[in-house]
Parts: C-alpha cells; sequence; structure tokens
C-alpha cells in the first residue's frame, strides 16, 4: 500500500538507500534567467554537457518587464545581461527558449501546463519555489537551487531524501465568492506556515475532486508557503482532458497508453499517509494576510489577532496596522491581479465579472498581468481584456512582475497592495511596501473600493 | 567544499521565519556570479534608508562582526529557492547556521555550498544565544556534536549528506558512477517521462 507520492517516487529511484538521500530521475526540467546563470557556467568550468536539452525548458520571466515598450528597451542593464545571458547559454547548449516575443512566452509555472511538460507522473523541477505547481498533474515537482540546476544540467538526477506524507483532505463545497485561494490561505492560516515541514502533502477530497485544473494548480502552488516542498492532486478525468492535445503530451496511442498507466497512480488508503489533515470548508470566508507571514492571515470580518509574540509585533510595525483592526480598514492603494498563483484565464474571469462596468477608485492602482502572453492573448479575443482596462486597470505582457518587483513594477514604499500573488513577506513587493495577499475576486473589489469588500455578497449581473 | 570541523563565534539572530527575501532582497539577484553578495545580505534590516548601517542590528554590533555560525528561530530560509541566500551568507563568512527548522530548499542550497545546518530545539538555541559574544563554539561533523560553553549539542543530518561534506567530492562526479542506471531508466521509459531511445 502506497500514497500516490511514493508511487512516482519509487518508479524514479535510480541509486540510495532506503531512508537515506536517493538519487531520482528527472523527466522534465524548466529553467529561468535568474536561477540559471551559474549553473551554467558551472558546466562550462567543467567542460560537461547538458544532458537532455530535449527535457530541459527555458522561459524568461522574473525580469522581464510588462509594458511593450519596456520589452523592446530593457532600460536595467544588469536585468538585460542576465537576459542575455539566458539566450546566450540556452543557444550554446541547445535548449530551446520562450523568449519574450514568443507566443509561449509565459511564467515557467504557467509554461509547463499550457504546453504539456506537465504531466502526471512525472518528476518535474525548477530553481523556483513554486514549482509544487505542477503536482496538480498528480507529478513530484518542486523547487531547487542553482547547484541543483547544475546538477540536473550535467546528469539529469537530484539527489533527494525522501518526505513525508500529509494529507490534506478538504470537505465540503466551497461557498459562492470563496476560492481555492481563500482554501490554501486558511490551510496556513489554522495549522501553521510549516505545517507540511519534510513532507509532500497531497490534497484531495471531494472539493478537490471538482477542482478544475487552474484552481488544482492555486492550490498546489502554495505548497512551499505551508512550508512543503511538494504539494499534489491525483490525477484524474480532469487532469486528462487538460492535457490532451498539449504539444508535449503523448498523442493518439500513446495517449491512451498513458492515460491507463496515470490511472494507476492514487494513494490506496487514508492510512498510507503519515499525516491527515481534515479542513471543512462549506462555511470558509475570504481571507486576507494582514501581517508578514503566511499565517498571519485572518478570515474577512475577523479582527486582526493580539500580539502573541515578536513576530507579530514585529509584523504589525511593518504593516502600521493594529490588532482589532478588521481588513475593511486598510487603505488599499495597489491592486496586482496576476503571478503563477492566481494569473490563468479564470482568475481573470472572476475578476473581469466584479469589474464589470465598474471603476477602480480614484488613486488606486491596478495592474493586471497575465501569466502568459496565450492567456493574454485569449482574454483580449474574449473581450476580457476590454472590461479591465475599462475599469482602469493597467493592462500588461506576461511575467512575474509585482510578485517579487525584480522587473519594473514595484508597489511604492509603505503602500498597501491587495495582490493575488503567493508571499506577503517584508520588501516583496519593493521596499517597504505592504502586501496582502487575497484570491482575484477580493483583489478586484479592493480596486473599485479602495479597501476590502466581502466576496462572498457579490452576485454577477446574471446571476442576481 | 569540505565540511570537518569548524570553530568560531556565534551572532544570534533569533527571529522566526527569516526569509530569503530578508537574507538577500530580490534587486541583488540579477548577477550571474556566485560571489559579491555579501554586502547584500540581510540588506533591508542591516542598512536604513539613507543606506547607513543599523546600529542596533546584530550583524552590525562590534561584538559579533566575526561571527560564523548563525543562531535563527524556525523555518529559517522559508520563501523562495534563490542560492543567493546562501552565497550572501557564505561570503559573509557564515558557515554554520543553528535553527529550530529550515525551509527545504535552502537547507539543501546551504548543504550544497559545502555549509552546515543545524537543528536544535529552542531551549538549546536559547541557551547558545545567552552566552557571551566571544565564545568560541566548536563543531565536530564526524562526531555531529556542537561544544560551546561547556555543554555538548547533538545534531542530525543525513548519513549521504554527511559524507559528502566530509569528503567535500564534487556531487556531479558522485552522480555520474550511475551512468548505468541512468540510461537504464531513459531506455526503459517512454518520451513522455524521460524516455530516451536513440542512443
Amino acid at each position: 500500500m502506497a500514497t500516490l507520492f511514493d508511487k512516482i517516487w519509487d518508479r524514479h529511484v535510480l541509486a540510495g538507500k532506503e531512508g537515506e538521500a536517493q538519487l531520482l530521475y528527472v523527466d522534465g526540467h524548466l529553467i529561468h534567467e535568474v536561477t540559471s546563470p551559474q549553473a551554467f557556467s558551472g558546466l562550462r568550468l567543467t567542460g560537461r554537457k547538458l544532458r537532455r536539452p530535449d527535457l530541459t525548458y527555458a522561459v524568461m520571466d522574473h525580469n522581464t518587464p510588462t509594458t511593450k515598450k519596456e520589452r523592446e528597451n530593457i532600460t536595467d542593464t544588469v536585468s538585460k545581461k542576465q537576459l542575455d545571458a539566458l539566450r546566450k547559454n540556452c543557444d550554446e547548449f541547445g535548449v530551446v527558449l520562450y523568449d519574450m516575443d514568443s507566443e509561449d512566452n509565459a511564467i515557467i509555472h504557467m509554461m509547463g501546463p499550457e504546453l504539456g511538460v506537465s504531466l502526471p507522473g512525472k518528476v518535474i523541477v525548477c530553481g523556483d519555489s513554486h514549482t509544487a505547481t505542477h503536482g496538480a498533474f498528480g507529478a513530484i515537482a518542486c523547487g531547487i537551487g542553482t547547484s541543483e540546476v547544475e546538477h540536473v544540467f550535467a546528469t539529469q538526477t537530484l539527489w533527494q531524501a525522501k518526505p513525508k506524507n500529509l494529507g490534506v483532505r478538504f470537505c465540503g463545497s466551497l461557498p459562492r465568492g470563496v476560492y481555492a485561494k481563500d482554501m490554501i490561505l486558511a490551510l496556513i492560516g489554522t495549522y501553521g506556515n510549516n505545517v507540511g515541514k519534510g513532507s509532500a502533502i497531497e490534497f484531495f477530497g471531494e472539493a478537490v475532486e471538482q477542482m478544475s485544473m487552474d484552481e488544482r494548480m492555486t492550490l498546489c502552488n502554495m505548497a512551499i508557503e505551508a512550508g512543503a516542498k511538494f504539494g499534489l492532486v491525483r490525477p484524474d478525468e480532469t487532469t486528462f482532458a487538460y492535457v490532451k492535445d498539449r504539444r508535449f503530451a503523448p498523442k493518439g496511442d500513446d495517449f491512451t497508453r498513458a492515460t491507463a498507466e496515470w490511472k494507476k497512480l492514487y494513494t490506496d488508503a487514508t492510512e498510507d499517509f503519515d499525516t491527515v489533515i481534515e479542513m471543512d470548508i462549506s462555511d470558509l470566508a475570504p481571507q486576507i494576510t494582514w501581517g508578514t507571514v503566511l499565517n498571519q492571515v485572518v478570515s474577512y470580518d475577523e479582527p486582526f489577532p493580539p500580539v502573541q509574540n515578536e513576530n507579530d509585533e514585529k509584523a504589525y510595525a511593518y504593516m502600521d496596522l493594529k490588532p482589532g483592526q478588521t481588513a475593511k480598514e486598510i487603505p488599499v492603494s495597489h491592486v496586482f491581479i496576476g503571478s503563477c498563483t492566481n494569473g490563468r484565464y479564470s482568475d481573470f474571469v472572476i475578476a473581469a465579472e466584479i469589474l464589470q462596468g465598474k471603476k477602480v477608485k480614484e488613486g488606486v492602482t491596478g495592474i493586471a498581468v497575465p501569466g502568459s502572453q496565450r492567456v493574454k492573448r485569449a482574454l483580449e479575443e474574449a473581450g476580457i481584456a476590454r472590461i479591465f482596462i475599462d475599469a482602469g486597470f493597467s493592462w500588461r505582457e506576461a511575467g512575474c512582475s509585482l510578485c517579487l518587483g525584480m522587473n519594473p513594477d514595484k508597489v511604492p514604499a509603505y503602500a498597501h497592495c491587495a495582490s493575488t500573488s503567493n508571499r506577503n513577506f517584508e520588501g516583496r513587493q519593493g521596499k517597504y511596501a505592504r502586501t496582502h495577499l487575497v484570491s482575484p475576486a477580493m483583489a478586484a473589489l479592493a480596486a473599485i473600493h479602495g479597501t476590502f469588500q466581502d466576496s462572498r455578497l457579490f452576485v454577477p449581473e446574471e446571476q442576481a | 567544499m569540505k565540511f570537518i570541523k569548524h570553530t568560531g563565534t556565534a551572532v544570534p539572530l533569533c527571529i522566526d521565519n527569516i526569509d530569503t527575501d530578508q537574507l538577500i532582497p530580490k534587486q541583488y539577484l540579477k548577477g550571474t556570479e556566485k560571489t559579491g553578495y555579501a554586502d547584500a545580505l540581510f540588506d533591508t534590516w542591516r542598512y536604513d534608508e539613507n543606506g547607513d548601517p543599523v546600529a542596533e542590528f546584530p550583524l552590525n554590533r562590534p561584538e559579533y562582526r566575526n561571527a560564523s555560525l548563525l543562531i535563527a528561530g524556525d523555518n529559517f530560509g522559508c520563501g523562495s529557492s534563490r542560492e543567493h541566500a546562501a552565497w550572501a551568507l557564505q561570503d559573509y563568512g557564515f558557515r554554520v547556521v543553528i535553527a529550530g527548522s529550515f525551509s527545504p530548499i535552502f537547507y539543501m542550497n546551504w548543504l550544497n555550498n559545502g555549509n552546515l545546518p543545524i537543528q536544535l530545539p529552542k531551549r538549546d538555541r536559547d541557551a547558545l544565544a545567552a552566552l557571551p559574544p566571544e565564545t568560541e563554539m566548536e563543531v565536530d561533523l564526524q562526531e555531529q556534536k556542537l561544544r560551546a560553553g561547556g555543554k555538548v549539542y547533538s545534531f542530525e543530518l543525513d548519513a549521504a549528506w554527511k559524507e559528502r561534506l566530509l569528503t567535500g567530492r564534487d556531487a556531479i562526479d558522485l552522480t555520474l558512477d550511475f551512468e548505468t542506471e541512468i540510461s537504464a531508466y531513459e531506455k526503459k521509459n517512454p518520451y513522455w517521462q524521460g524516455g530516451c531511445h536513440a542512443g
């Protein structure tokens, strides 16, 4: 009897004793400009080859500007140097690069799923901590450091200590106006930002089975925020339908053969998990982070908690908030909709339903950054981009953008930003900037009102 | 890089959840080298808005200037996978980080640069942090012991990583010994899962 994670793990072990670090084969390696240059230099220094350029997929996403004008003329010379280095490295080592002008350019964790690199049963790694996103397909996927990137380049393998298995069962179904983002934030708020320490988290339960791939990706994306390197979901018909016909997915008879194998990937019994957490989401409220650590999160209407330790004290000082206040009192001046957490098509549809016929409040800056150029084009063709533009949002090209502010997009010092991204750390979106993590619906409402409103109370016009 | 024994003084920074954005903010991630990150370590906490050192920040206090062991709280290195965090700590002069727990990606990054992560419970970390700043701490990896202030603290480390640190052997060289196993996987599996049938 084994878990989904264990089954995939066992198929990839090449060496090493059980209970110690083991050598795993890596079926897919995603790379970007920030964490790869030193790894390429390492290959050059040692005269080693990149073993499987055909299993290595590159994008530029972290540094890339999100306006057309800036993309054509990058003024930050250090950023430009890093982007040029990726071009040169990919060229020299034979790796396909989805450059800024490619129609496939995307945040790396959106490129993988869109092109069918993210498939059930695979081991996928990337020099980026949000790599667990691909676990949504029933894969083992994790972030690695640059030394490990070099190791994968040279050997197509990785040494890993096998984690424990944590099962997170979501019971019930989500109330209207509450989303996957709220689920993962609530999990971290309830059980702590280190609940997944030393574990791979498998998300399961009826609520997860009913989720779209977009939603499953949001859930798995933030496993690292719960302290786990890996997050995953059992692959099912939703998964197979999503991956079918994508560029790197098996086709025809191969797809039938692959699906038959993928159907064997599931946890045999709940008892196979080392630990199981159950969370009823039937009455879940929208979640908002108030502090600078992921577990500093409250439900809408819930007052911010009393100071319990130095961490809380530090966070309140940084955020300029006080215990007892509620999210309604936060003066939001910036709104960011995008990132590998919530930058997919359905995220923008949800936000657009709220923004339809409305205007961004005076004094509020709204920026909408689709996670991929493909999603951007689809939203433009469907007339959804127009809703954002008419509301007063700045409509941008794809990239990581304000999730970490490595590119020209920044939140100014001391400003409060409603953000659909994944980290509320000090300075994450700009020096002294104050981040509040929320769902796309909550972010859209914040843009209209300049503070947080209850996304459960919003009823789209056709349903009203 | 080898790690066998290390003796040095420690600086306490007993905060939980010290994330990689604090260890090194994004504006310093644009380099293409592994060195030159020492001044960027703890940038926002170490320097004020004018770029001047914050006098009370532990790393800026004269008594801790030469520390090579860092004592922190729980969940050290959480957040991004940036190895720049490990490079910055190392560049500054740290070889050992003692924490309640580590983020899994940072943990590997720190080890992969030949440095030692030590997990100790709060009681032990508090005792170490309370020692006078000039106290020499002695770390012996073979014995998996830390000696300081007349006490001995034991710590755990995966046997494979321990061996790697003690010998200082290049990880890639070590893995290339398994060429047969790697090729066998590539022959056995279909193209959508690592398979490679051309060779």
